[in-house]
């Protein structure tokens, strides 16, 4: 939280650069720090099959500016690339795909470099992993040998770099992203309306006088100044007169409260000249919602309960502030507060002081917790601004990806597989839609590299991964759908889950919105998805 | 079951994976419906119209020369801004102030071999209903509510009972940010775009005392700057929100506003931000949107898979913020609905009212959403914006309540039209408070 200092010196104009201006529409969604995330990353698509999907949510990135990309792809230009892939045409016929495919991908933003695989000095994906900087994020679509899966997968584990296997062919399309280890957020953007923290219940000193101060002689005010009260100033006032006739106790049953609401909107004048007074209708509609006691939130819950499997996970910052937090919230039985005043019917001035009061107290929290955090080892060299961050959002910070004891991945997909099959059966009931996971499991099916499998084929092998599935009439539907593309994609379905792939991309390389955990299908016939953990 | 015949279509090395879907049924293909044989075929011949070459354009034409669609037209009348090069991946730098719809149509031709783009420069009101017969399909990528309602107003009003080709499919995309949504409109069949307007209700405005007077928020001060510091100065002739030295004059002037009032947090985006309302948007969410309205246009011309809007969803909402949530609904028809519906909406008015203030309700109403609407009741004329001579003629009733003065009573019928909206009339029902 950056404050503008105010200042008798003339405003110092910025005008954008060439570059914001380029990128105005997105800046608005992840601001310099994502944009800047973006644009030190290194991704790597390693492609195959009919070849759409991964060179689709390139496109994606390399508009928005990411830093460089390269292509794998063993494949050489056909006839039937140029009736899917948007980025290929007739003088790459014969050509690497790798190849032509980097260089129209390029044209769309001079700022990226990328580069294109196998080529005459790196023959093969091992020695491309071996010789090539850091990947930050790698891509690779299905068919792949498992072969490739393997050596994909041990370069993750070693540098710590998300993977994302992308599947898509016909009408249906699944992408798991496979994070190394848990995967926490702090800049989750929830939606303004969700963030109001008003602490109402618990007003602190300085909160309470001001109150006091505006409301000491309410019934003698003018009209204008009490029709100009905010809100938080009403609601506090009339609170204090509940608590004097109840005990000391605040409203907190549902009955309660609308008893507290009709307090609260008769006290309105109405004899005024504009027959009510909007500032009491806005104090009215905000009962239910600001006078509510705390809670943990879950997501907060979860990281305070989180037991770490790595030493090193728990002395990155974010762990050492978590700490921080939790001390706090044991301390003081309530989180840092955020200091956001929502806008209200009031003069300038008093919300300006308001806004103060709320912006002091969320200051004075957030340097509690520094205090904390760099009396931690290792903590001195926390960014305040980092602090700042994670108090303003506590409430919405998110963790996710985190392990689940020592399941091995195929019997969770059976776990997942008796659960989703069991809401099916009572879907008609819940009104729930129906499991997606039928269309993952026929896809799964076909997710290497070889001669097309008959019908039986597939059945046989969806049994292999969940027992009995293959009897299920769902999972026989999607094994039709799937043996009527034979692997081949359709270019919308290939864009459309490019442009989710994208997404998840960026959320996760910037850190910022709360990416997929962990696995996303896609039923084009229906036009739905579901998200499913695998 | 599928009967594993493909019918391959004029080209079929190249339309190989293409031609494994739109000619041979799947397990969900209504058999009535499909013919394999011709389906490929038909589909070369159908005409197909994209309006909007912005971010959800430039996919549009990119998905539909893929998807097997020969004959396309694109209608935009914007030219490039250097602010679209970072989505809409048909234009280049060296493009900037050519016409969108040129350069796009331009570019997809070339690219896709075999493909027609047309491009027409110019608004889509600038058409009539000849124009708009000659599609079987019209794929909307629109960033404008008042674009989109006229052309829904348009095919609704086209549909002729008699003439099997009148019904023109609707496939409508919008996005802001990581979300966005795809729908399909079956012209008098199913619910159309004005029976969903309630889904986009305009932004509250902001009260104008609290402009002039008691500023709290940046964007307070922007808006004063906007709206009333400008009007005052008239430091040029006419605004033009992409001049960068006008909106540097809004910016200075909020700045100075907002240092009088202790408020922080102008900078020139947000400035540029209020006054433009810029709407964020990205190549990723553009992909998904426009991806989905083609994948249902590609179903609906040649039924190799039944799609939105047939047996019963017709809407799909998606959100990428929290990681992705799909909703996928039915949006029921509206009988009121003024464009596609048989009775009239309820209005609720206060019987005191001046015509003045039913004429003002129209705009900020969200189920009618109407700029400058002119009113008639039972033939005759209550107020007309245009011409000027029956605008004067019919101004003096805007002093006059509506009950007793112009003598209108509860459940009347009131017919309203707006330009906006050339040939459509829509029917309110008076409903007294
Ligand atoms: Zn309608």
């Amino acid at each position: 939280m950056t404050e503008i200092v105010m200042s008798q010196t003339p405003p110092i104009l910025h005008r954008p650069s060439e570059k914001e201006r380029k990128y105005d529409r997105q800046l608005r969604l992840w601001a310099a720090s994502g944009q800047a995330a973006l644009e030190s990353a290194n991704i790597l698509l390693v492609n195959s099959g009919s070849g759409t999907v991964g060179v689709e949510t390139l496109k994606n990135l390399v508009l928005p500016g990411i830093g460089r990309f390269a292509i794998y792809d063993e494949a050489k230009v056909e006839e039937a690339d140029l009736g899917i892939n948007f980025f290929l045409d007739e003088d790459s016929l014969g050509r690497s795909r790798a190849e032509s495919l980097t260089g129209h991908l390029l044209e769309l933003n001079p700022e990226v470099q990328g580069d294109a695989y196998p080529n005459e000095n790196v023959k093969t994906l091992k020695s491309l992993l071996t010789h090539s900087p850091v990947f930050t994020t790698i891509m690779y679509t299905h068919p792949i040998t498992p072969e490739n899966i393997s050596l994909l997968e041990s370069y993750g584990q070693q540098h710590q770099t998300p993977l994302v296997a992308i599947h898509s062919a016909g009408f249906y399309s699944y992408f798991r992203i496979h994070l190394p280890g848990a995967f926490p957020i702090v800049d989750t953007h929830p939606d303004e309306t969700a963030t109001t923290d008003l602490r109402l219940l618990t007003p602190w000193p300085e909160l309470v006088a001001f109150a006091e101060e505006l409301t000491k002689d309410i019934d003698n005010l003018s009209d204008f100044e009490h029709g100009h009260l905010p809100y938080v100033v009403i609601l506090l006032h009339y609170l204090e007169k509940w608590k004097a006739e109840h005990g000391g106790s605040h409203p907190s049953t549902y009955k309660e409260k609308t008893e507290f609401r009709r307090i609260v909107q008769s006290s309105a004048r109405t004899k005024n000249a504009e027959g009510g007074e909007e500032n009491f209708d806005e104090a009215a509609a905000a009962v239910l919602k600001t006078l509510v006691v705390p809670s943990l939130p879950s997501g907060l819950k979860g990281i305070f309960e989180y037991e770490h499997t790595h030493p090193a996970e728990q002395r990155s910052g974010f762990w050492l502030i978590a700490d921080a937090v939790k001390a706090f919230y044991e301390k003081h039985k309530c989180l840092p507060l955020p200091g956001k005043v929502p806008d209200m019917k009031a003069q300038s001035k008093v919300y300006i002081q308001l806004q103060n009061i709320y912006k002091a107290r969320a200051r004075k929290d957030a340097a509690e917790i520094l205090e904390t955090v760099q009396a931690t080892p290792g903590g001195q060299n926390i960014d305040p601004a980092e602090v700042e961050l994670f108090c303003k959002n506590a409430a919405f910070v998110k963790l996710i990806n985190t392990t689940t004891g020592t399941i091995s991945r195929a019997d969770r997909l059976r776990e997942a597989a008796a659960q989703e099959f069991a809401n099916d059966e009572n879907a008609e009931m819940t009104l729930q839609p129906l499991s997606l996971l039928p269309i993952y499991l026929a896809m799964q099916a076909t997710a290497h590299v070889e001669d097309w499998p008959s019908r039986e084929e597939i059945l046989a092998r969806v049994a292999k991964m969940v027992p009995g599935s293959d009897e299920n009439e769902r999972v026989r539907q999607a094994m039709e759908e799937v043996a009527r593309a034979e692997g081949g994609e359709l270019h919308n379905v290939a864009a459309l889950t490019g442009g989710m792939v994208a997404q998840e991309t960026i959320k996760i390389i910037t850190k910022q919105y709360i990416p997929i955990d962990n696995t996303c299908v896609f039923d084009g016939i229906n036009s739905r998805c579901q998200i499913l953990r695998l | 079951m599928p009967s594993g015949q493909v019918y391959p279509s004029s080209e079929p090395a190249r339309w190989k994976y293409l031609d494994r879907i739109r000619t041979r049924a799947g397990p969900f293909t209504v058999p009535e419906l499909f013919n394999g044989e011709t389906s490929a075929e038909a589909q070369e011949k159908m005409k197909v119209l994209v309006i909007g070459a912005g971010g959800l354009g430039c996919e549009l034409l990119k998905n539909l020369a893929l998807s097997g669609f020969k004959d396309i037209h694109v209608i935009d009348m914007d030219t490039i801004d250097i602010s679209n090069l970072n989505r809409q991946f048909l234009f280049r730098q060296s493009d900037v102030g050519k016409f969108k719809a040129e350069v796009a149509a331009a570019f997809v031709e070339k690219r896709v071999k075999g493909v027609k783009i047309t491009p027409h420069n110019c608004k889509i009101q600038d058409f009539d209903e000849d124009f708009y017969m000659q599609f079987q399909i019209v794929v909307c990528g629109l960033d404008s509510i008042e674009a989109r309602r006229w052309i829904n107003a348009t095919l609704v009003n086209m549909v002729d009972d008699t003439v099997e080709d009148s019904y023109k499919p609707l496939i409508d995309g919008g996005t802001e940010g990581f979300k966005g949504q795809a729908r399909v409109i079956l012209p008098t069949i199913t619910s159309c775009l004005e029976c969903q307007l309630d889904m986009h209700a305009p932004r509250a405005a902001v009260p104008l005392c609290t402009l002039a007077s008691i500023p709290r928020q940046p964007e307070h001060c922007i808006e004063w700057a906007h709206v009333i510091a400008w009007d005052k100065e008239k430091p040029f002739p006419q605004l033009d929100k992409d001049d960068p030295e006008h909106i540097t004059w809004l910016y200075q002037k909020a700045l100075l506003r907002a240092r009088e009032f202790n408020i922080s947090g102008i900078t020139y985006s947000l400035t540029q931000g209020v006054v433009k309302n810029i709407i964020p948007a990205i190549a990723a969410t553009n992909s998904v949107i426009a991806a989905a309205c083609c994948n249902e246009a590609l179903k609906i011309a040649t039924s190799c898979a039944p799609y939105l809007g047939y047996p019963d969803n017709n809407y799909m909402m998606y959100s990428g913020n929290d990681s992705i949530y799909t909703y996928t609904f039915r949006h029921e028809k509206k009988d009121d609905c003024p464009v596609c519906g048989v009775s009239a909406r309820e209005l609720q008015v206060d019987p005191k009212w001046t015509l003045q203030e039913l004429v003002d309700s129209f705009a900020t109403r969200p189920e009618a959403q109407l700029k400058k609407p002119s009113i008639r009741a039972e033939g005759k004329t209550l107020y007309m914006q245009s011409p000027p001579s029956l605008e004067e003629q019919t101004r003096p009733n805007l002093e006059k309540t509506l009950a007793e003065e112009l003598g209108l009573v509860d459940g009347q019928e009131i017919g309203v039209t707006d330009p906006a909206f050339a040939t459509v009339s829509f029917k309110f029902k008076l409903k007294f408070t």
